[in-house]
């Protein structure tokens, strides 16, 4: 009699630890560390009235390291409001001067391509696609272009240019100077003289047929 | 009195207990196939947005490349969606009367952001890191799928924890080295601009796996070993990467 009890009432105890643990495991179905009320860049917010999670910043406001003292590296003009001739970054050898334009031919490549095209001829795919553009993209082989101070080019990234946008925002200020460089390379490349090849570059691309195809 | 269980019945007993047997395991499957169906993961499930916008146009045939728009996936965690005004760069060009785009040229006009269905979504309590991934060398469509081919982007991979682990607990089954890039970040690139140049079918075999953002788990021998020879070279830290605080922290 009193084991039938005592199994009786473990029975009750088996069935109650059951459904309790019914009870919190269910307690655990919920989404809130799946959508935590943090916000995420590019996320629309509940709580501003623009619904927008990132603010934007008050007027005025200098970023930590964003004071941009430098006025001819940021703005590509000198204190007097000339463009500057020499690109205001030092390089310490040849090699870092090197990085400096192949970063300046992949940035150009991303961002200047789909209009100025590859050779910066100004036949891009969007002039290709554009057949009407009222202002082409501009060809850097031009007399006008060639003897433009390089700080020319970092100013138009900069403040954008005719119907061009200003590529501030994208591009940072040092990739703005690679670019820089690397139209003045471009240029280079597209107006060389056989002169300009020594004597072993000009054998080996003569002996390929390709040296005819550069000199312009 | 006639019988109460026709001869049948024994066959109905035993029948009913097999299924009961069996239901929680047919459940369980039915439940793990349902999770794994793309009517759940989403996958290949194209999303409709507010602009009908193609990547297949985009990226592929005017091969514009992933950066121009995706400003900041080499230097952040997030690969960042184009502000309005990247659109614009080209669009207050070209395409200026199609109906398909008023919505973006309503959103500069108005200075409101254009409101795109997100299609990769992750929770909460992962953090994923772009950067890190691009300066391994780690292609855009080996997650994503074969981006340069969608019309209307869709998701490429379920993005569960299995499937991040598969690479997490091998990464030398999945590394890759492009000889002609001098950088890893920019083997990533490369390759559409090889596809551009040469076309799928002059690229070598990893390379077109990439593009079609296949599966391109390396088994052999041979390759296992190159990849841990990257592995090495590249500095992954294969001790702690399938670590919890890796991706959750």
């Amino acid at each position: 009699m009193r084991q039938s009890r005592a199994s009786r009432w473990l029975l009750r105890a088996l069935k109650l630890s059951l459904g309790l643990l019914v009870l919190v495991t269910a307690a655990g179905c919920h989404t809130d560390m799946w959508i935590q009320p943090k916000t995420v860049p590019l996320e629309e917010s509940t709580f501003y009235a623009d619904k927008s999670s990132a603010r934007p910043l008050v007027p005025g406001t200098v970023a930590r390291g964003h004071l941009e003292e430098d006025t001819p590296f940021f703005t590509g003009r000198d204190d007097n409001g000339q463009l500057v001739t020499a690109i205001p970054v030092k390089f310490n050898s040849d090699k870092e001067f090197k990085e400096f334009l192949l970063r300046g031919q992949e940035r150009f490549n991303i961002y200047c391509t789909p209009c100025h095209g590859r050779l910066g001829d100004g036949q891009g795919m969007i002039s290709k696609r554009g057949l009407a553009l009222r202002r082409p993209p501009a060809n850097y082989h031009t007399d006008r272009l060639r003897n433009m101070p390089i700080g020319h080019f970092y100013d138009v990234m900069t403040k954008g240019y005719g119907v061009m946008f200003s590529y501030a925002s994208r591009v940072e200020p040092q990739d703005r100077w690679a670019i820089a460089a690397y139209i003045r390379a471009l240029q280079l490349s597209q107006h060389a003289d056989s002169a300009d090849y020594t004597a072993a570059q000009r054998a080996s691309r003569q002996s390929t047929g390709s040296l005819g195809t550069e000199t312009q | 009195m006639a019988q109460l269980f026709k001869p049948y019945a024994n066959v109905i007993a035993r029948t009913s207990i097999v299924i009961g047997g069996m239901l929680p395991v047919i459940v369980g499957l039915a439940a793990a196939a349902y999770s794994r169906s793309p009517y759940n993961t989403k996958v290949e499930v194209p999303l409709n947005q507010p602009i009908p916008f193609s990547h297949q146009h985009h990226a592929y045939e005017l091969g514009i490349d992933c950066r121009y728009c995706h400003t900041s996936v080499e230097k952040s965690g997030y690969a960042g969606l184009p502000p309005t005004e990247t659109c614009m760069s080209c669009h207050s060009q070209i395409w200026t009367n199609s109906p398909l785009l008023e919505p973006v040229r309503k959103s500069y006009e108005d200075n409101t952001p254009i409101q795109w269905n997100k299609v990769n979504t992750l929770p909460s309590f992962v953090n994923f890191n772009h950067s890190i991934h691009i300066a391994r060398g780690i292609n855009c469509n080996q997650c994503h799928g074969p981006v340069n081919d969608m019309q209307i982007t869709f998701k490429g991979h379920p993005f569960m924890m299995q499937w991040c682990l598969q690479c997490h607990r091998a990464p030398e089954k999945y590394l890759y080295k492009d000889p002609d890039s001098h950088s890893l970040r920019e083997q990533v690139f490369n390759v559409y601009w090889k596809l551009q140049e040469k076309g799928v079918s002059g690229m070598t075999p990893r390379e077109q796996h990439l593009v079609k953002g296949e599966e391109q788990e390396e088994d052999g021998a041979k390759d296992v070993a190159e990849g841990k020879a990257l592995v090495k070279q590249y500095g992954v830290k294969v001790q702690q990467l399938a670590d919890c605080s890796v991706c959750h922290y």
